[in-house]
């Protein structure tokens, strides 16, 4: 994982919050996670990627973000399983564009969703993963790149 | 889940996603289309049961879901029926599976995240077409 590949995810995100809710997010320096266990914030979409390069991202954001989304989905239903059902689209939606770049041996799985602090979120140690802080309607999300 | 089957004008949709979000936004984008949403699936194993079933006009077709992807699918609704229009809405967005889809029988591509012009520009052509 280079930088140049770094910037395939920091600009699907950016073309996410843009498309999705005509308002731009921020996204600030990414760094390398120091732990094998990314900090989870309330809802965390996990995709994972096999082929070419193996490993995970992960898209964790809190329930009020993820309320903000829904709402400029124009979404009413805030359920949880509706705050599930859209933390892991935008993990699937970031990861999934990724293959304009990385083409069709970039294999995503379907996006498995956890609330709250889960061992379903660490990460392998042998991985470099970073995280990608970004801010979004003034509220703080990561994304969190795990491939080799 | 299949709606009710009273006649009514205009084309009859089949809406596939594993996303209930993604279902809801697109129903309500197509509105103004007065298409009938005559079915929602999940996976491929549902949308081709329904397909049976509704025999819908136009399809939205998701790629990555569980038990069958959209590929597959489609392929499998085109056998059925050679006639019926199938605009993929996909996050995967290489070229190479927008090839496939169409070579498989679809007759659009739309990636996601989607503006509702867009989605509502890419069925009105599916529409035409």
């Amino acid at each position: 994982m280079n930088a140049q590949d770094l910037n395939v995810f920091i600009d699907g995100a950016v073309h996410y919050f843009s498309q999705v809710s005509g308002e731009h997010a921020d996204v600030g320096t990414p760094y390398l996670m120091n732990t094998r266990e990314p900090a989870a914030l309330g809802y965390t979409g996990i995709i994972g990627v096999t082929g070419e390069q193996k490993g995970a991202v992960y898209f964790s954001a809190p329930q009020l973000m993820v309320k903000h989304l829904l709402s400029s989905m124009g979404e009413d239903d805030m359920s949880h399983s509706n705050l599930c059902d859209a933390v892991g689209e935008v993990a699937n939606t970031i990861s999934g564009n990724a293959r304009k770049t990385f083409g069709k041996e970039f294999m995503i799985s379907t996006p498995v969703v956890v609330t709250g602090q889960s061992e379903k979120i660490a990460v392998p140690e042998e991985v470099r993963s970073y995280v990608v802080p970004i801010t979004w309607r003034g509220h703080q999300a990561g994304l969190v790149i795990s491939l080799v | 889940m299949v709606a009710n089957m009273q006649p009514q004008a205009g084309k009859r949709l089949m809406i596939v996603d594993d996303s209930r979000i993604i279902r809801r936004k697109i129903a309500r984008c197509l509105d103004e289309h007065e298409l009938e949403v005559i079915g929602r699936a999940s996976n491929g194993v549902e949308a081709v049961a329904i397909f049976q079933e509704a025999r819908p006009d136009l399809i939205t077709m998701d790629l990555t879901m569980p038990e069958m992807d959209g590929i597959e699918c489609v392929e499998k609704i085109v056998n059925l029926d050679p006639s019926v229009k199938i605009l993929v809405v996909s996050a995967l967005a290489d070229k190479a599976t927008a090839i496939e889809a169409l070579k498989k029988g679809a007759n659009g591509f739309l990636c996601k995240p989607f503006t509702d012009e867009e989605l509502s520009d890419a069925i009105a052509e599916l529409i035409r077409g």
